[in-house]
């Protein structure tokens, strides 16, 4: 309806090249961050802001994984594990020489990346399924290494409990000042990760997913840009990691499974591959899911269960309507939320004149 | 900050730009290529022709990089490129396009023109993280560039098409112009005119000639339209087998009673048309 290129003309090649060429698009993105800066905090409770707070943890993590896997073509079943890098890094740093966020938070991302790149090696040889399988061992490799090494997992219950994140010697402890934190750097996140992907890097990475011949043709090195993406794409696995152990206080390997790996999978792909605004999506859709199933199990399962059922059913049925859901989703979309959004956006272009 | 239309050679008009010796290629018991020499001037376009499987394409394999010779060497100004990678090849300033188009089809002309600029950028992780600034100087920088070859070759109102949705004429174009926006000293076009209409051909023969006689860039070219070879060439190399049987001027090679054989058994008529 609005949001239409008619009419809106560029004498620049910056504002051809802008991150939101149309006026309306500038106007609406503002009035979302807005929503976001100073609305939520305000607005919202604790309950509802906590959903926020994983929600943005989630973002991080999945157009993290939507660089490496979206944009770049490579697949990575051990991202969790990159997670879990970044959350002990960060916390044997906080405990043992009591550095603060914004030093534990990109040295966390940064060993991340070293790990990462480290568990892509092998991509630069094999495609696909093989190279999933090479992640996973990534994955549990990692997981085996973090239980089993005291001086990394910090003892018997390999969990680390970590300070709050303080600022300027006040600590962050409350759901709105956690909010705060966690929004700024989930927003430095997806406005990187934006730039990124429409600049040399970017293409670069595209270049490689749909024709590495051609990519190596016109000078793009397989080999470094592969690693890179790897390297780029934990280190917000890492960071994510990081942004996790702060939020909940304590760094522990449970978070970081295998099953977390296939969620943030899930998340890119039902997002939307390749789309950082799918990635955001899909973050949403799998953190609010089982909330929702929840509460709406809740609120009606009392309709078809007693009591005693619902309190044995409920678990297995959400996992159900879990999987349903995502096939569902897929079977209408495969190309995810974000296509979805965008062929709304597309009718609304020339409505109502659609022809 | 304008860009140079063309790297500068160290080389002058005519010297020996790219330099093929001895080359061999063998896949199995299959002779590919069996010690071919070439040498390419400066400036010049030369073809390189033959029958199907007579190995022009692996030739041009392994001068860009994707095949190691078994023996022999590529030099290309002073640089020995024999063993070296594809990406390392192209920073040299070789270009080339492929027989079958292979363009980057979900993303647009301009992104696609834009990634034949990469050798010229050199934006990092960081400033393109944070774009604005740096990164943002060289994009416009290297757009304006890009937008010059829109112009040359008329893409103008594709500029913003996926290149995948463009008829098969046009991804050709766009893919000459992809090699072009590397600014190459020497261009490898492999058929580049392969399954195109006359018009087409005429357009695509244009173009060439306009790249090498304006930007002074060298062409080596493999086709099967004659016509065009003959009409276009400065210099016509003709394999068969995997061997060398002649090479010279259009009119030499034309007249060269090995290549009519080749290419014609033994009929007595003059000229492969």
């Amino acid at each position: 309806m609005f949001h239409r290129e008619s009419g809106v003309f560029k004498t620049s090649y910056r504002g051809d090249m802008a991150l939101y060429p149309l006026p309306i698009a500038k106007w609406t993105v503002g009035i979302i961050a807005a929503i976001f800066i100073v609305v939520a905090p305000l607005a919202l409770d604790d309950y509802y802001l906590s959903i926020l707070n994983l929600i943005m943890i989630a973002c991080v993590g999945a157009i993290g994984l939507n660089i490496l896997v979206g944009y770049t073509g490579q697949i990575s079943i051990g991202h969790a594990a990159f997670m879990s890098v970044g959350a002990y890094t960060a916390a044997n740093l906080a405990t043992k020489l009591g550095w603060d966020f914004w030093l534990t938070l990109p040295a966390g991302g940064l060993m991340a990346a070293a790990i990462g790149a480290l568990v892509g090696v092998p991509s630069l040889r094999i495609k696909g399924l093989y190279l999933a399988i090479a992640t996973l061992a990534g994955q549990l490799i990692i997981e085996w290494t973090i239980n089993h090494v005291p001086a990394i997992s910090g003892g018997t219950q390999a969990s680390i409990e970590v300070p709050k994140p303080a600022l300027f010697g006040y600590e962050l402890k409350s759901q709105g000042e956690l909010y705060g934190f966690l929004l700024f750097f989930t927003i430095i996140a997806i406005v990187g990760a934006l730039n990124l992907v429409r600049s040399r890097i970017g293409r670069a990475f595209v270049a490689i997913r749909d024709q590495d011949i051609a990519a190596e043709i016109i000078g793009i090195s397989i080999f470094r840009y592969k690693l890179l993406a790897f390297a780029i794409s934990s280190f917000y696995a890492g960071v994510t990691g990081v942004l996790y152990t702060y939020y909940l206080g304590i760094a522990n390997y449970e978070q970081f499974q295998l099953v977390t790996s296939i969620d943030y999978l899930a998340m890119i792909i039902i997002g939307g591959l390749g789309s950082i605004l799918g990635s955001i999506f899909g973050a949403v859709f799998i953190t609010l899911l089982p909330t929702f199933l929840r509460n709406f199990m809740e609120s009606f399962g009392g309709l078809f269960f007693t009591d005693a059922e619902l309190a044995t059913v409920v678990p297995y049925l959400r996992l159900t309507v879990f999987g349903l859901l995502i096939i569902f989703f897929l079977v209408v979309e495969p190309e995810g939320l974000n296509r979805l959004w965008r062929n709304i956006r597309n009718y609304f272009r020339v409505w109502p004149f659609s022809y | 900050m304008s860009v140079a239309a063309v790297s500068k050679s160290p080389l002058a008009d005519g010297e020996i730009q790219l330099s093929v010796k001895g080359v061999s290629k063998r896949f199995g018991g299959v002779r590919a290529v069996d010690s071919i020499d070439l040498d390419v001037r400066k400036g010049e376009i030369l073809s390189v022709i033959g029958p199907n499987g007579a190995g022009k394409t692996s030739l041009l394999n392994m001068i860009s990089g994707f095949y190691q010779p078994d023996t022999g060497s590529v030099t290309f100004e002073g640089h020995n490129i024999t063993n070296a990678r594809p990406s390392q090849i192209a920073t040299y300033g070789v270009a080339r396009t492929f027989q079958n188009i292979a363009l980057f089809r979900g993303m647009t002309v301009l992104d696609n023109l834009m990634l034949g600029r990469h050798v010229h950028m050199k934006a990092g992780v960081l400033s393109s993280f944070i774009y604005w600034g740096l990164a943002q100087k060289e994009e416009i920088r290297n757009r304006a560039r890009v937008e010059e070859i829109i112009d040359f070759l008329k893409l103008q109102d594709l500029r913003k098409q996926p290149t995948g949705s463009l008829a098969y004429g046009l991804q050709k174009r766009v893919e000459l112009g992809r090699a072009l926006a590397l600014d190459p000293k020497v261009l490898l076009l492999d058929e580049p005119m392969g399954g195109m209409n006359q018009d087409e051909k005429e357009d695509m023969a244009r173009y060439i000639l306009d790249v090498n006689e304006e930007w002074g860039v060298t062409v080596v070219l493999i086709e099967h339209d004659m016509g065009v070879v003959m009409d276009i060439s400065d210099e016509v190399v003709v394999l068969e087998q995997g061997r060398r049987i002649a090479g010279g001027t259009p009119d030499a090679v034309q007249r060269n009673p090995e290549v009519i054989r080749a290419y014609l058994g033994t009929s007595k008529s003059k000229g492969a048309v």
